[in-house]
């Protein structure tokens, strides 16, 4: 099999899945669609494990520096002689392992649904969405042209809609699902600008060339990229700054992040693959594919680096204050991105400088492993007790011992404990933010305490502290079997990405993924790492004496913070701000004036210009009296008035 | 006595003209009106008789108009009392209020 | 090819419409446009032939006839891409358009017949190139729209039809006074389109004949402020009406501006081209918000094609040829889209009475082909990858970006701002609609029947071939493009 079309395989078999599940799917396939799309899933999976093996071990090196293969590429649509949307595959390091993240995660997750969504009615178009989505997200990661990576930015966008609104009758999933996609539509409008202005100077779409041109000081693309300016900002900083806003919107990252939360209406395991693992570190990805050319802009690495760190706080301190289960995960997905994001916008090209790229890819590898565990594991667990609320919970060890476990390894790992691989991405972070950035450096340190300790309270809370009433009603044996874990396949999943997060950091990441293609050997600063396991651990320990049994010193902790309290339990009003804007300022004032405009403004002119005619010819018909001596008069008046012009006038 | 010259009748023939607009215009029966009309031909007649005779003695061409509109003027009248006929028939009355509908 | 054929089969389709029973009418019709289509297909694939071969002609398989010699009009017939690109458009709305009309009761005969008179306007206006026949094709194709909204109409039809016959009309008027300046201010004494292109015609002749040809043609086109026949028009039109109004009527328009207005008098576009950007921008976004506040799901998708056709005008102005590429296709693009939109509305009011999206919910539970239909062409409107309606906004905008000016910039910008807000109206309406729990009272509707699927299937179908690879009609459409470019550097 050729390169290209093995590569090609790997996003169109989840497509073909699709295409044959939506066409035929709910009619004749209903019931095996599961195993069909499982089944083609994982022989794309299996490709792009392999085409990853090829390139880190056989072809991608190149005197030891990893480069960038451009497998194949076709022109799709023709702008102009220099631009044109190319659909091709690009592949280096980062692709390559995103390939693997993507397809692995997408894999078990398809498994994981043949359990969880038993039974349900539009079964083949769950799974036909979920390739719809696998095929755009490796369409994704495999564009070698910034508008091919824009038409799979736009289809995820449009897969996760689709997903989140697969409940399509509860009115909250709706409103979710809107929600999100305009949300990240609105984002997008700003990528897309973005990519007008970087494409315009640089005079090509395509990624190789646009980075190459782009950052090359004496190219005449270069120059005019930086010379023209807008308010006192080159025209380059406000391209990078406006695509970054792209990716801020499909990364949930603040202020754009409001509809990741409500996009837990979406089922589980979907919100496992998309919302955690894949899709919304897609803006982390597209900043890494663009670094070289960030690197050139100090403002717009500087927009990245503290959007993402604010992004990582609020989010944490807010998941301390959720009570749905979902919504805690949404918000650590949020912190950890947050982390991503901010460690690339620390970060330089080449060697030690260069650390903060590495990790950053490190901590989007790890963390796409144990927080897609958690979301497994959060599915097992509404799956078993039907709420997504904590009060609904609690005591669940013993109805749950694989899930338990599981989940524990998730929640060390993401709390950074060594040796779960949380702590080794999360070290190089905190690294890459030390020396240049002291006040990133330390609210990172902050954030992961407070990581550990919302952790581990959705760890108590579910399944320890109180014991669950719920469960005493399912209790009759006959139950126990259609209400236990779920059986193998919802069970394999959580123990591979288990093993996967106990594993995962110990692969040595700089050698493979670094901003230059050179390997960078990263060292394990052990005094370094003092701080931050401390911080981690005296998390978890407020979290176990709060949260390990039922007391009433949560809330009274809670009530001692007051507003604070209250505020991030109301997620910082940013809701309801964004909720005023919508409803009030846009409807109100710009809807519904433009509406009434056309309504009475310009119709009323067209319908005046026809009542006025009506009027005038009402008014002429006057003189059409019938009345024959009324003409004679008219007539001698118009004779008269001739003569007069003839005689005196007309001279 | 005076001899009558071109503006004494030009002076008839004016009266006359305006007569018979007065008569047109303000009578409301058709057959007034349709007087008036002749009043008002004649008034011409006398016109072109008149200016025949004071500026162009050797031309005969005032009187052929004349007789000329005679005809016309003949014409017009048999035309015109055949319609105002059929009017009486329909309407049962010659007033030219009655007649408004004839402008459908 | 012979192009006469274009003309010829709907006309005598329209003939044996008249002819057959009641009963048969709608199968003649069907018939009729079915031959059409491929008859459209097999002339891409002889222009495609013909291009291949190296034929580099502007106009192929020209033909002419003396029409009235004394006055100079022949009957001179030709296409070029965007021709054939129209007409591919208009033999797909045409037949769909037939297809959902299968259930009309009322004078059915009449109905065919003059849904078929109205798409041999379209077809006889597509291929004409000549300024006196393509007039005359263009009034062939407004009077039958009068008729159809007055008689099968719903809701304010007579007001709607006379709403809409006047504005056309003016708008008719305003072309044919262009047209007479055209023919005496050129000093050449003809309306044969190629011959006045050749001439370059006075610049004050241009100045003054332009913006009477563009506002004439852009009445048609939804030009604001000129636009509001098309949001009573369209809802008050039968459900083919509507389709023929938005996916052919409102095309006649913009390819008039190019074919007519543009390619004759680069120097007018270019003293115009500012006024021609500001009031499409108002139109898209306009359009747009206005679109937000409708209730009636026509309303909702009138408004939105007035804020569609707005690209259509803005690439127009924006004078790159990326930009008049990228305004054809999103004119081929909103034909098929808007036609499905208005089919998909039609069914739906069929099943469930009202057009009011706030009484309707949960239609997919009951009606999963027409709600998915619904999805696929709702995210085709707000530009969704894949689909048509994406190529075309994306190729305007590129176009508009190469203009590098504040002016164009800011006009652009705002242009793009669009595409949240048409996402905006466009969730809305699905999410009202087909998504949701169920209102009561339509668990018992059915689904669609096979000739509303065909015509479904037909019009997506056009949808994909465009959005999934749109390099066909990129390639059909930029030599069009490109002569008119050219002759607008040419000019100075």
């Amino acid at each position: 099999m050729s390169n290209a079309l093995q590569i090609a395989l790997i996003p169109l078999l989840p497509l073909a899945a699709f295409v044959i599940l939506g066409l035929f799917g709910n009619k004749y396939v209903n019931r095996s669609a599961g195993i069909i799309a499982t089944f083609l899933l994982a022989s794309s999976a299996a490709l792009a494990f392999y085409t990853a093996y090829q390139y880190f071990f056989e072809y991608g090196k190149v005197e030891g520096v990893y480069q960038k293969v451009t497998a194949f590429k076709y022109t799709w649509l023709q702008f102009s002689d220099q631009l044109s949307i190319d659909i091709g595959a690009l592949i280096d390091p980062i692709t390559a392992m995103m390939l693997v993240v993507v397809t692995f995660i997408s894999l078990l997750v398809h498994i994981y649904s043949l359990a969880y969504l038993k039974g349900e009615k539009r079964f083949a178009t769950y799974y036909a969405f979920l390739g719809l989505f696998t095929f755009s997200m490796l369409g994704l990661v495999l564009s070698s042209n910034i508008f091919q990576m824009y038409i799979f930015w736009e289809l995820v966008g449009v897969s996760s809609f689709l997903l989140i609104g697969f409940y399509y009758d509860k009115p909250s999933a709706v409103a979710a699902c809107k929600k999100a996609f305009i949300v990240t539509r609105f984002a997008d409008l700003g990528f897309l600008i973005g990519i007008l202005v970087l494409s315009f100077y640089a005079g090509t779409l395509d990624f190789n060339t646009l980075i190459e041109r782009l950052t090359s000081l004496q190219s005449a693309e270069f120059k005019m990229a930086t010379a023209a300016s807008f308010m006192g900002i080159s025209a380059l900083t406000w391209g990078l700054v406006l695509v970054f806003i792209g990716g801020a919107g499909k990364s949930a990252m603040f202020p754009l992040h409001i509809w990741l939360p409500d996009a837990m209406e979406g089922p589980t395991p979907v919100s496992a693959l998309i919302h955690a693992a894949t899709m919304v570190v897609a803006g982390v990805f597209l900043v890494a594919r663009l670094f070289p050319v960030f690197q050139i802009s100090p403002i717009a690495m500087d927009v990245v680096a503290y959007t993402g760190i604010i992004s990582a706080l609020i989010a944490a301190v807010i998941a301390c204050t959720q009570t749905d289960i979902k919504r805690v995960l949404a918000y650590s997905t949020m912190s950890q991105i947050g982390f991503m994001m901010f460690a690339l916008g620390v970060s330089k090209t080449g060697g030690e400088a260069g650390l903060g790229f590495t990790a950053s890819m490190f901590h989007l590898f790890t963390h796409a492993m144990f927080k897609a565990l958690l979301f497994l594991g959060a599915g097992a667990v509404i799956h078993y007790v039907h709420s997504n609320e904590m009060k609904d919970m609690g005591g669940l060890r013993k109805y749950l011992p694989i899930t338990h476990i599981t989940f524990l390894i998730a929640c060390l790992a993401i709390s950074g404990i060594p040796p779960f691989a949380g702590f080794f991405s999360k070290e190089e972070i905190l690294l890459a933010a030390y020396h240049h950035y002291p006040v990133i450096f330390y609210t990172a340190l902050i954030t992961s305490g407070l990581t550990a300790f919302y952790m581990f309270r959705l760890y108590f809370s579910i399944f320890w502290n109180k014991q669950t009433q719920v469960h005493s009603e399912h209790s009759a044996p006959h139950d126990s079997e259609k209400h236990g874990e779920g059986g193998l396949a919802m069970m394999l999943p959580l123990i591979v990405l288990a093993m996967a997060s106990c594993l995962a950091g110990f692969i040595h990441f700089g050698n493979f993924v670094t901003a230059d293609g050179k390997p960078l050997t990263t060292a394990l600063h052990l005094l370094f790492s003092v701080a931050p396991v401390v911080l981690a651990l005296a998390g978890i320990g407020i979290a176990t004496w709060l949260f390990l049994r039922q007391n009433d010193s949560p809330v009274k902790y809670s009530n001692k913070l007051g507003n604070l309290y209250k505020a991030a339990h109301q997620k910082f009003y940013i809701d309801e701000l964004y909720g005023f804007i919508t409803q009030k300022i846009i409807f109100n004032l710009v809807g519904r004036p433009a509406a009434w405009f056309d309504k009475n403004i310009v119709d009323g002119l067209v319908n005046e210009t026809g009542n006025g005619t009506t009027t005038l010819a009402e008014k002429i018909k006057a003189f059409q009296s019938g009345k024959v001596q009324q003409y004679a008069i008219y007539f001698l008046g118009g004779v008269m008035g001739l003569t007069v012009l003839f005689i005196y006038l007309w001279k | 006595m005076i001899t009558p010259g071109l503006y004494h009748i030009l002076f008839i023939s004016t009266a006359l003209f305006f007569i018979g607009m007065y008569g047109f215009f303000a009578r409301k029966n058709l057959i007034t009106m349709l007087m008036s009309i002749e009043l008002i031909l004649n008034s011409v007649n006398l016109n072109f008789i008149a200016f025949n005779k004071y500026l162009w003695p050797g031309r005969l061409d005032g009187v052929f108009f004349t007789i000329f509109i005679i005809a016309i003027a003949a014409a017009e009248a048999a035309v015109a009392i055949a319609i105002i006929i059929n009017l009486y028939r329909s309407h049962k009355s010659i007033d030219v209020e009655q007649t408004e509908e004839m402008k459908y | 090819m012979n192009l006469l054929l274009l003309i010829l089969i709907p006309l005598v389709t329209a003939v044996g419409v008249l002819l057959a029973a009641k009963q048969q009418a709608k199968w003649i019709a069907f018939g009729g446009a079915a031959i059409q289509l491929i008859t459209s297909f097999v002339l891409l694939a002889a222009f495609y032939a013909q291009r291949t071969a190296g034929n580099t002609t502007q106009f192929l398989f020209e033909q002419q006839y003396n029409w009235f010699p004394s006055l100079n009009i022949s009957f001179h017939l030709g296409v070029d891409g965007i021709s054939v690109a129209m007409i591919l458009l208009t033999a797909f709305v045409v037949i769909a358009g037939v297809l959902v009309s299968w259930k009309v009761d009322k004078m059915t005969k009449e109905f065919f017949f003059l849904l078929i008179l109205l798409s041999l306007g379209a077809y006889g206006f597509f291929i004409s190139l000549d300024l006196f026949i393509l007039f005359f094709f263009l009034e062939i194709a407004v009077i039958p729209k009068y008729l159809l909204i007055g008689i099968w109409g719903s809701g304010k039809k007579q007001y709607a039809a006379n709403k809409l016959a006047l504005l056309l009309m003016f708008g008719s008027a305003l072309v044919l006074v262009g047209m007479m300046g055209t023919y005496f201010g050129s000093g050449a004494h003809t309306f044969d389109l190629p011959a006045l292109a050749k001439l370059n015609m006075p610049v004050e002749v241009q100045k003054i004949c332009f913006p009477l040809l563009f506002a004439g043609f852009g009445i048609f086109t939804a030009l604001f402020p000129f636009h509001t026949w098309v949001p009573d028009g369209h809802s008050a039109a039968p459900t083919a009406g509507s389709m023929f109004l938005a996916g052919i009527s409102m095309k006649l328009g913009g390819y008039g501006c190019l074919r007519v207005a543009m390619y004759l008098m680069p120097e007018g576009a270019k003293e115009y081209a500012n006024i021609i950007i500001i009031l499409a921008t108002i139109a898209i976004l306009y359009g747009a918000f206005a679109t937000m506040m409708q209730q009636d799901f026509k309303y909702i998708n009138a408004y939105s094609s007035v804020s569609h056709c707005g690209f259509v005008l803005l690439g127009l102005g924006m004078l790159t040829k990326t930009a008049i590429t990228g305004a054809v296709m999103q004119m081929v693009s909103h034909g098929v889209m808007t036609a499905l939109f208005f089919a998909i509305i039609g069914m739906i009011y069929e099943r469930t009475h009202t057009r009011q999206v706030n009484e309707m919910g949960g239609l997919l539970k009951v009606t999963p082909f027409i709600s998915t239909a619904l999805f696929i062409v709702g995210l085709c409107s707000l530009g969704l990858p894949g689909l048509s309606g994406f190529v075309a906004e994306m190729t305007v905008f590129v176009g508009s970006w190469q203009n590098a000016d504040a002016f164009h910039r800011i006009a652009t910008i705002a242009a793009c701002m669009s595409i949240v807000v048409t996402a905006v109206y466009i969730l809305r309406a699905i999410g009202k609609v087909a998504m949701g729990p169920l209102k009561a009272g339509y668990e018992t509707i059915t689904d669609a029947t096979w000739n509303e699927r065909l015509a479904t299937i037909i019009l997506i179908s056009g949808i994909l071939a465009i959005g999934l690879a749109p390099f066909w009609l990129n390639d059909l459409v930029r030599p069009g493009a490109e002569i008119i470019m050219q002759k607008m550097s040419a000019s100075h």
